[in-house]
């Protein structure tokens, strides 16, 4: 793939290597304005390992990325802040800040060194909070929020960072449906309206039909294969993904897919 | 609704503000010697305020805010509230070396100095174990830092077991913190609210870097050699506190806690939220340690903790927004 002015985030050559791990070999993509991206693979295959390298935390063996156009090391911290963020696996307060304060740390690189947050910024993260449904929760205390509440804030603060790209990594992790619809119904918001660009690391294929536009799959030999969902997520593919049977199961009005273990409860075989 | 908090922090800054003058005032006004109005003294009078009661509240005042920067700093490095200036053997080195001049009668070495140093040396011994070539790992520091200091508190014990009686209660003294032999001029405020000041326009890196080198590094800054340069910060405000007026404990974990409850968690308002409380607190508790029982004198350490600790204890189970 050709870099092009639409895609903000371009990965070229890249080979990433985490102990005897082969994540990619050989990985090229580009990743458009306005595409969801889902990032499939079984676990450990180094799906978050990717993701710190496209956010330019993590050294690749080869290659590297381009961040609008300019390569990520020639970039400064501050100014890939500014275009890229990432919401982590794990989110992990020391300290008893307010909601509202957490995600206002998300304006971080577009504030000068000494300069105070303005009432934009304060209203920005007020409206980061009421889109994840938490505004009356924004002078509660940071460490008393429950799980899918924590994920919401962590959300929140990179909604507040207002990057180009988006880097998710697991962001419905532990959540009930309803927390991770809130949740992805808000990312798919960002990329289809506000023309954002994100890769989304999940293990639920599932939504992966429902939201991204695009999938990445990563088989754990550093093989993958990138491209249109519809095109890429089939049966066959899966079971060689999860290396185990899935089956497609189509109503007419939604492709899911079920994870077929070979063995059946009630007939016990 | 709105207005509650607004009041709130109103009468907290006014508080704050107000504490050290009070607190000078006191301390200039009692003493071993009694009670006087400093500014309808007699001649003689005049001259104890001058020349001994307000250069050793200066110093105090400024150790105080020392020791309470610094502890703010340590919890950020850590990511621990139960970080404090000397957890990672600060006062260990600067004690021992003290002990050492004191017990060899090294006396064209000032004591101060000597403990300076010891600080200095400590710092340079962690920061070079702690340095791997990994990413910063507060594990790794933190378990550098007490292991040094259990090493320091071994040779603190030998040279105490092996010193002579005379010397003992002076480096007994000197290990709780006394401002007795301290004094500093007024001038010294000025480099104090200089750093201050210049801490503060470091105070938004700290919110972002409490919450890890991961979270820091996504949001533009350069984790690794921000967490060093409040390393060798908060060592360096650690090792002028401790050459001052020795280990005193307390003021440097308490006085951050305090004010996040009272003010909240952004460093830009904790910051100096704790150099003027700290510096507050250490005054009137040595305003009390060398007037309480005059003319004899208690180390201040032994008074900071004896006020701290109800009132840290106090506030603690009062506090509902606390873990």
């Amino acid at each position: 793939m050709m870099p092009s002015p639409d895609s903000p985030l371009v990965v070229e050559d890249l080979d990433v290597r985490i102990g005897p791990v082969d994540v990619v070999r050989d990985l090229n993509l580009a990743v458009g304005r306005g595409e969801f991206w889902g990032l499939l693979g079984p676990n450990g295959v180094g799906k978050t390992t990717l993701l710190k390298t496209f956010a330019g935390v993590f050294e690749p063996e080869r290659g590297g990325i381009r961040l609008d156009g300019k390569r990520l090391d020639e970039h400064k911290r501050r100014d890939i802040a500014r275009r890229l963020g990432m919401l982590p696996q794990h989110t992990h307060y020391a300290f008893d800040a307010t909601c509202l304060e957490t995600a206002l740390v998300g304006r971080h690189p577009h504030i000068k060194p000494w300069a105070r947050e303005s009432r934009a910024d304060r209203d920005r993260a007020r409206d980061a909070l009421a889109d994840l449904e938490m505004l009356e929760l924004a002078g509660r205390s940071c460490m008393d929020l429950s799980g899918g509440e924590s994920r919401r804030l962590a959300l929140a603060t990179l909604l507040v960072q207002d990057p180009q790209v988006m880097l998710l990594d697991e962001p419905t992790n532990h959540l009930d449906p309803a927390n991770q619809v809130t949740i992805l119904n808000v990312l798919h918001r960002q990329v289809t309206e506000a023309r954002k660009s994100a890769v989304m690391a999940l293990h639920e294929v599932n939504l992966a039909t429902c939201y991204c536009s695009h999938v990445l799959l990563l088989y754990g030999n550093g093989e993958w294969d990138a491209g249109p969902t519809d095109e890429l997520l089939t049966a066959d593919n899966l079971s060689r993904l999860y290396r185990c049977r899935v089956h497609l199961i189509d109503d007419g009005r939604q492709r899911v897919f079920a994870v077929a273990g070979g063995f059946d409860r009630r007939s016990g075989e | 609704m709105a207005s509650a908090p607004v009041t709130k922090t109103l009468i907290a800054w006014t508080g704050l503000l107000l504490l050290p003058p009070a607190a000078l005032l006191l301390a200039a006004s009692w003493g071993s010697g009694g009670w006087a109005w400093p500014f309808a003294a007699d001649e003689a009078m005049q001259r104890v305020i001058g020349e001994l009661r307000i250069p050793r509240a200066i110093a105090a005042l400024v150790t105080g805010a020392l020791l309470a920067q610094a502890g703010c700093l340590m919890q950020v490095l850590l990511r621990n509230p139960l970080a404090d200036p000397y957890v990672l053997g600060l006062s260990g080195g600067a004690a021992a070396f003290a002990l050492i001049g004191m017990s060899f009668g090294l006396s064209f070495l000032p004591v101060p100095l000597l403990a300076f140093a010891g600080s200095l040396l400590t710092m340079i011994i962690v920061f070079v174990l702690a340095r791997g070539r990994g990413p910063w790992s507060t594990t790794r520091v933190l378990l550098t830092g007490v292991v040094v200091a259990a090493g320091w508190g071994a040779v603190i014990s030998l040279i105490l077991a092996t010193g002579s009686d005379a010397s003992l209660r002076s480096m007994l003294y000197w290990l709780m913190g006394d401002l007795s032999y301290t004094g500093l001029s007024a001038w010294w405020l000025l480099p104090l609210a200089a750093g201050v000041g210049l801490l503060w326009l470091r105070a938004r890196s700290l919110n972002v870097l409490s919450g890890g080198e991961l979270q820091a590094a996504l949001l533009g800054e350069s984790a690794r050699a921000r967490f060093w340069e409040i390393y060798v910060i908060a060592s360096l405000l650690t090792a002028l506190a401790v050459s001052l007026a020795g280990a005193i404990g307390f003021v440097g974990l308490i006085v951050p806690h305090l004010m996040r409850l009272l003010v909240g968690a952004d460093h830009r308002v904790l910051l100096p939220a704790s150099a003027l409380f700290g510096g507050g607190f250490l005054v009137l508790a040595d305003t009390a340690a060398r007037s309480l029982l005059g003319p004899r004198q208690l180390p201040v350490g032994v008074l900071t903790a004896l006020i701290g600790v109800p009132l840290f204890l106090l506030l603690l189970y009062r506090a509902t927004r606390i873990r």
